[in-house]
């Protein structure tokens, strides 16, 4: 099979239109522009639709619309412009929409920085807008799997009917690696009964977002309770590297970070440390009894990410206060390196560590 | 077999384009690779620098404290990454436009007067990169050379494809200057 050396942003492009994605609606922000530069060239070569919208508001109410008609449609943006999209998030969440909203973050908070972070976790993982609902959120490590996860992700919106989240960073949208392009089999689908075609095509439907009736939509509210539990059943995933069973620590991180990581528990054993890392892979759901089985083993818990702790609490409530649990971040675009995660490593298998 | 490449210069003296290149050529040699640019609201003139990592192994870490190859194509990246160059690795230096010496005994030093040689023997000044890359390659085989070839191949295609014979050729100077010893047969340090 031919590797193709890509860059994150265009590799993920291709795969949405690889996933049978025909719509785009976006509005420039970096660090993925190279997103709207390459579907704006390769939608039209499809018979597609790309468009860039006047604010990233519009381009989210654009997607609601044409996920109403049941096509697979995409939008992407980075921290500000996903803030921007809240709103209309949760109208999709509401309406059950089907849809990929990608996110190549950056340092934040406010306009910030466009260098790589992890500081939209909360953001992504706890739905965003108002109102009680959830994204499922994939966490891609590598531009292999920034393809497989796009495929993955239109897969989960249409099972679920709900919108999926794809996190990246700055480094994954930029970064260039080679990719081969596999054809991909995914189970198949039930037909879009829901979507609104137009005129004369059988019933009346409608796609709302609104109930006045406290009783119904409180009904309506557990439907998606219950959505949200399947996905936890069925589409939790996670990587486990290094040290399975008998490890000194366990790592924890995602994205970027979980690549460092890797890096990490490989110089740690010319340390003559046992480490293992675990990569969570869908962050909403998140593998929590995963994280316990394995800080169980270990009995000592770093999390590491590029914000000032966010997933460390999903960590700790997978972890149940079974083992101590310690953080390592860097903020505002700094990237964590090899040499400082060691140097923490060393502090906390010395007993010198804070948690 | 694992390379931690850092490549720095200013915007417009085709940093990019040479870490493309190599992490290209590494690729077709069949290796795991990674392309992290420096990115920001950078211009023509302003610095550039990018990350390669060439290895046998599934690639961690995109970016490095310890490059064991270092080329720094003007002196504020000379500046900045000459000291974190791994001991026994090799820094590749822009002879053109980099005055100072390198004062570490403890690492291979190639200076290449790159501007000269793409000026005078490639007789295309925006070829730098190349002869650099060319002159790196013929020290230290990270990739081989008929990969590098086969990278700019794959690289420059359709309207950009015109360009190849030139980039070939500055890749065969920095060869030729590397393995006649580095002697400089241009004014090595001529003020431009």
């Amino acid at each position: 099979m031919e590797r193709i050396l890509m860059k994150g942003n265009e590799a993920l492009a291709e795969a949405a239109i690889q996933a049978g994605c025909r719509f785009y609606f976006g509005y420039p922000i970096t660090p993925q522009t190279e997103i709207s530069e390459y579907l704006s060239r390769r939608l039209p070569e499809v018979g597609g639709v790309f468009l860039q919208a006047e604010s990233e508001i519009a381009a989210i109410n654009m997607v609601y619309g044409a996920a109403s008609t049941g096509v697979r449609v995409m939008t992407s943006s980075s921290g500000p412009g996903i803030s921007l999209k809240q709103e209309g998030i949760s109208y999709l969440a509401s309406a059950e929409l089907p849809c990929v909203i990608v996110n190549m973050s950056r340092g934040g908070p406010g306009l910030g920085n466009i260098q790589p972070a992890q500081s939209d976790y909360f953001q992504a993982t706890r739905g965003g807008g108002h109102g009680d609902y959830r994204t499922l959120v994939l966490a891609p490590s590598s531009v292999q799997e920034l393809v497989s996860l796009t495929h993955r992700a239109f897969y989960l919106a249409d099972k679920y009917r709900n919108p999926v989240k794809i996190l990246g960073d700055g480094m994954l949208g930029q970064m260039m690696e080679p990719v081969t392009w596999e054809a991909v089999e995914l189970p198949s689908l039930p037909p879009k009964n829901w979507a609104i075609k137009g005129k004369n095509e059988g019933e009346r439907k409608f796609i709302l977002c609104m109930e006045l009736d406290p009783r119904e939509l409180e009904n309506f509210n557990r439907k998606l309770e219950r959505k949200y539990q399947q996905m936890a059943e069925e589409d939790s995933a996670w990587e486990i590297f290094g040290e399975e069973d008998n490890p000194d620590l366990l790592l924890v991180g995602f994205g970027t970070v979980a690549r460092i990581l890797k890096s990490v528990v490989r110089e740690g054993k010319k340390e003559g440390w046992r480490l293992s890392l675990i990569r969570p892979i869908t962050l909403f759901p998140f593998p929590y009894n995963e994280v316990q089985e394995m800080a169980q083993k270990a009995g000592k818990v770093l999390v590491v990410e590029m914000n000032l702790g966010q997933m460390v609490e999903d960590v700790k409530l997978g972890v149940e206060g079974k083992a101590p649990v310690h953080f390592y971040g860097r903020v505002g675009g700094m990237i964590p390196t090899v040499d400082e995660i060691l140097q923490k490593i060393a502090d906390i298998l010395r007993g010198e560590g804070r948690k | 077999m694992h390379h931690e490449i850092l490549i720095g210069g200013f915007g417009g003296q085709g940093i990019l384009f040479l870490g493309r290149v190599l992490a290209t050529a590494g690729m077709i040699e069949g290796y795991e690779v990674s392309w992290f640019p420096s990115y920001g609201p950078e211009m023509r003139g302003g610095t550039a620098s990018c990350t390669v990592i060439i290895s046998e192994e599934e690639i961690g870490a995109t970016v490095t404290d310890h490059p064991d190859i270092c080329i720094v194509m003007n002196e504020p990246s000379f500046n900045r990454f000459s000291p974190l160059v791994k001991e026994g690795g090799l820094l590749v230096v822009n002879s053109s436009l980099i005055r100072e010496n390198c004062s570490r005994q403890d690492i291979d030093i190639l200076e290449v007067p790159a501007n000269e040689l793409a000026g005078k023997e490639v007789g295309v000044a925006e070829t730098t990169n190349m002869v650099i890359l060319g002159a790196l390659i013929a020290r230290k085989p990270v990739v081989s050379f008929s990969a590098a070839e086969k990278a700019l191949e794959k690289i420059l295609t359709g309207k950009k494809a015109n360009l190849l014979s030139v980039n070939f050729k500055a890749l065969e100077v920095g060869k030729s200057f590397e393995k006649k010893g580095g002697v400089v047969s241009v004014s090595k340090r001529s003020d431009e």
